[in-house]
């Protein structure tokens, strides 16, 4: 009889345990859960930890519960659950499948009671589980957020998520986040010499700080280690920021190339001294104030489109403008240089006060596209799109006045003119209409330059009149009559000045460069590159 | 024999203008002090201040003629000579305050303390004595002259290059003067003034001595800026500008008779300013704006450059205009200034007094012929030959 008990036990036990072992998971995470409602508030790290370890997608759900304390312990059985909607009776969700565990009063519930530790440490667990999210997305989120806020517990649940990781991108950070966790942790000396040679190949501002936080605390054969690796990523920062200066000096040279190349023919090509050329780039600008107002107020669909409908016009319109400016009074003045200078000066007062007349002197709002807003990191260098966009319009707007200039017959007529009147004139070209068309040329490219310049400046009446002496400038250092010259000009002047601002300052910076282009003309009256030959007397 | 003739008559209406300007100086402070207020010939004070700025004015206009009207060299940085002379004099008015100002610092102007400065400057030190300030309006003007002409004209910057390099010399200056740390009051410049030499500023006897002063000022260099224009070296200086390299190669050091006339018109711009600033009552680094030089060109343009009244004539005109219209209406007094930019350059190139003075020369010629009964053949030209 007790044999026949005994085997039928073990059969039992057998069955049961069979049946055990395909429940076990669930089984585990249930009573893993369960434990979170007896546990004590000094004792909830460890059950948070214990949960995280499993590395199970469903903690997840749990973990916010508690977190935003709807987690609840029944007072029956003390099972806990998930509860849904908060009135007078709760629903119960069953913590491990999910399942609706039916409607219960408040008074039979009792909730899991967090407070601000236990808080953190739900966020730290939840970073760690989003480590094995099914979102790339995510996962890099979380990679990221575990590299920012190290802690030593991270280091586990990134080890393994690490081993499971596919994406490069994700395991990269995730490398990074790991060997920062691993100086602050309490492991080998090995394993940290690795983690300071992977950091010192990094440029994060993370791995610096923990870098310098380790050294205070670091044994004596460690020291030199984290010293060199702190060398490494500051000389590699510097090499970055100086990158950065690069590129905003060629963010601020393409500014001036874009303001100083409608000059460069005006003054330039033609020797027409335009102070008006200022007021041509504002219009630029109010043009494309017009057309966004247009579009807003009519086919919003068009809006990413504005600039591209803004570049003709503003071409044609300030085209317009410089021409009736050539034929009504700079055309009486050829030859007298100064007196254009003035007549010209007083015409951009008109201008001016015209505009502030009609659009008052207030700044106007001029929106950036979708495609123009926004910015992207390249390595160390935080590139935004719109000047981005504006470097390409400035080559670009370049390369077509090069080509237009010296590919096309009406650029051989325009430097036939400029080069020697007398016998253009001869040879049967138009001489008073090629200058009136080169001018009016000239402004219409300053206007094109005035629609880019509108997404980076305040579009006011005094628009024009900020340009104007860097304009000039742009041009009398590059040398008269040489676009190329204008294009080196504006770049060189550009990164000067934002390699001189760091140490100097914005405006004391923008003074030095200054004064060196007043030194360099009195060594170089002509500018970088001279013309030779005859026409530099003319 | 016309061209002395007309050098006779010049010499002949710088002699009456000095004297209008002298006849002012008594005349404007008398009607101003010892007629009562409802005396139909009382000048009110305001108008004594205008009008002395509008003689300040002129003798900007005076200072760039002689380098522009007589030398050809366009400076589009006059307003930085001016603007110097005058902190040198708003410097010495600030010094005057003492403990009188907000702070009540004896030694430190209230912006200093506002900025928690301890110590006072070293450039400040010395402007609480009057000659040393008075100095400094002539000398700081100057030597900035000197020593940017020395590098300008000794490497042959000329013509449109050295109007642009002088615009972007007031332009740094702007720069420099707008911050704070240079110590010259920032944004905000200099103002508050209580007293200069002992009176108070603001009382109607000082007022009416500065007008007097400037009447005098301006009468001193007019006779002065004469006597450079029609001696020998002003003979060199018409030529410099009519045929530079002609000059050159006749064996003149062209750079130096430019170099002359460029720091003694720095150095009248800068007493110009210092008459300026006392009777402004201000003086910030607004007065260093690019667009101020060139509007002192259009003065001197309206009256006729190359006339040594005509800047004169010109500033007052332009100036006066600027005061009604700007009352009566505001809006326009740009499209007024750019139009008067534009006609004055296409139509009237010799200015008011130029074109008057052309005028009267030919009718003259016209009797002279008659009265000979000869034909004129003798066509000597104006005297200011064109570019």
């Amino acid at each position: 009889m007790y044999r026949i008990l005994q085997t039928l036990l073990v059969a039992l036990s057998l069955v049961i345990s069979a049946y055990v072992v395909g429940v076990r998971a669930a089984d585990d995470l249930g009573a893993l859960v369960d434990q979170l409602g007896a546990a004590k508030l000094s004792e909830m790290d460890d059950r948070i930890s214990a949960l995280a370890r499993t590395g199970d997608a469903k903690v997840v759900p749990v973990l916010e519960a508690l977190g935003e304390g709807e987690l609840y312990q029944r007072k029956s059985d003390s099972k806990v659950f998930l509860v849904k909607s908060t009135g007078a009776d709760l629903q119960l969700v069953d913590p491990v499948t999910g399942a609706d565990a039916g409607t219960v009063p408040k008074a039979a519930m009792q909730k899991v009671k967090v407070n601000n530790a236990v808080r953190r440490a739900v966020r730290s667990a939840l970073g760690g589980l989003t480590l094995f999210s099914e979102d790339t997305g995510a996962r890099l989120k979380a990679a990221q957020s575990m590299l920012q806020t190290p802690t030593a517990e991270a280091l586990a649940p990134i080890e393994t998520a690490l081993a499971a990781e596919k994406d490069a991108t994700v395991r990269q950070v995730l490398d990074e986040a790991r060997a920062v966790t691993l100086l602050i942790s309490q492991r080998g000396d090995d394993e940290k010499r690795a983690a300071i040679a992977l950091l010192s190949q990094t440029n994060g501002r993370t791995g610096l700080a923990v870098l310098t936080s380790a050294l205070a605390g670091a044994d004596a054969s460690l020291k030199p280690d984290i010293e060199a690796a702190i060398d490494q990523i500051e000389q590699r920062q510097a090499l970055w920021s100086a990158g950065q200066n690069v590129w905003y000096g060629l963010s601020l040279g393409s500014v001036l190339l874009l303001a100083a190349i409608g000059l460069a023919i005006t003054f330039g090509v033609m020797g027409i001294i335009n102070m008006a050329h200022g007021e041509m780039v504002m219009l630029g600008a109010y043009t494309t104030f017009l057309v966004q107002e247009v579009i807003r107020s009519s086919y919003p669909e068009l809006f990413d489109w504005s600039l591209a409908i803004a570049l003709p016009l503003a071409f044609l319109a300030t085209g317009a403008v410089g021409l009736a400016i050539e034929r009504g009074v700079i055309r009486f003045l050829y030859g007298r240089p100064l007196e254009t200078l003035l007549a010209t000066w007083g015409s951009s007062l008109i201008l001016q006060q015209a505009v502030r007349s009609i659009f008052g002197p207030t700044n106007r709002e001029v929106g950036n596209p979708s495609w123009m807003s926004g910015a992207f990191e390249l390595g160390g260098l935080t590139i935004t799109w719109n000047r981005l966009w504006i470097i390409v319009f400035a080559l670009a707007v370049f390369a077509a006045l090069l080509f237009l200039l010296k590919r096309t017959s009406m650029g051989l007529r325009m430097r036939a003119v400029t080069q020697n009147r007398r016998m253009a004139s001869s040879m049967g070209i138009r001489t008073p209409w090629v200058d009136a068309l080169t001018f009016a040329l000239g402004s219409g490219i300053a206007g094109m330059a005035g629609v880019a310049l509108s997404q980076i400046d305040n579009v006011s009446p005094n628009l024009g009149q900020g340009y104007i002496i860097d304009s000039f400038m742009v041009v009398v250092f590059g040398g008269v009559g040489n676009l190329w010259g204008t294009l080196v000009g504006a770049f060189s002047l550009g990164i000067l000045n934002k390699f001189l601002e760091p140490y100097a300052g914005a405006v004391l910076g923008k003074i030095l460069v200054l004064v060196l282009i007043i030194l360099f003309i009195q060594k170089k009256p002509r500018g970088l590159f001279a013309l030779k030959g005859r026409a530099v007397e003319a | 024999m016309i061209t002395s003739f007309l050098m006779k008559s010049m010499d002949r209406s710088i002699v009456v203008v000095v004297a209008i300007l002298l006849g002012l100086a008594v005349l404007v402070p008398a009607l101003n002090l010892l007629t009562p207020p409802d005396h139909p010939l009382h000048v009110p004070t305001y108008l004594v201040s205008l009008f002395g700025k509008y003689l300040t004015y002129a003798l900007l206009a005076l200072a760039l003629d002689l380098v522009w009207g007589f030398c050809g060299i366009l400076s589009l940085g006059h307003a930085a000579f001016f603007a110097l002379g005058g902190y040198a004099m708003g410097m010495y008015l600030m010094r005057q305050i003492g403990a009188r100002g907000s702070y009540g610092n004896p030694l430190l102007p209230d912006f200093m303390v506002f900025l928690n400065w301890k110590e006072l400057p070293w450039f400040w030190h010395g402007f609480d004595m009057f000659w040393f300030a008075a100095l400094m309006v002539v000398l700081v003007p100057g030597l900035l002259a000197f020593v940017f002409g020395w590098f300008a004209f000794r490497s042959r910057v000329n013509g449109v290059y050295l109007s642009i390099i002088t615009q972007a010399m007031t332009y740094a200056l702007l720069l420099a003067f707008f911050r704070n740390d240079m110590g010259f009051g920032g944004n905000n410049g200099l103002t508050d003034f209580k007293d200069i030499l002992g009176f108070n500023i603001q009382a109607d006897g000082t007022r009416a001595t500065l007008f007097a002063a400037s009447a005098l000022m301006l009468a001193l260099c007019l006779i002065l800026t004469a006597a450079i224009v029609r001696s020998k070296y002003g003979k060199v200086l018409i030529a410099v500008r009519d045929a530079e390299s002609r000059t050159r190669f006749l064996g003149y050091r062209v750079e130096h008779i430019k170099l002359f006339a460029f720091t003694v018109s720095a150095m009248m711009a800068g007493i110009a300013g210092a008459l300026y600033v006392p009777q402004v009552g201000i003086i910030n680094p607004g007065e260093f704006e690019p667009g101020n030089s060139i509007e002192v060109v259009i003065w001197t343009a309206v009256g006729g450059r190359g006339t040594l009244i005509g800047p004169i004539v010109g500033a007052i005109l332009v100036n006066g205009g600027k005061s009604i219209f700007t009352a009566a209406f505001p809006e326009f007094w740009l499209f007024a200034l750019g139009g008067l930019f534009v006609l004055v350059t296409l139509f009237l190139p010799k200015g008011v007094v130029g074109t008057a003075g052309a005028y009267l020369a030919r009718r003259r010629q016209e009797r002279q012929a008659r009265a000979a009964e000869t034909p004129a053949t003798d066509l000597a030209g104006e005297p200011m030959a064109a570019e």
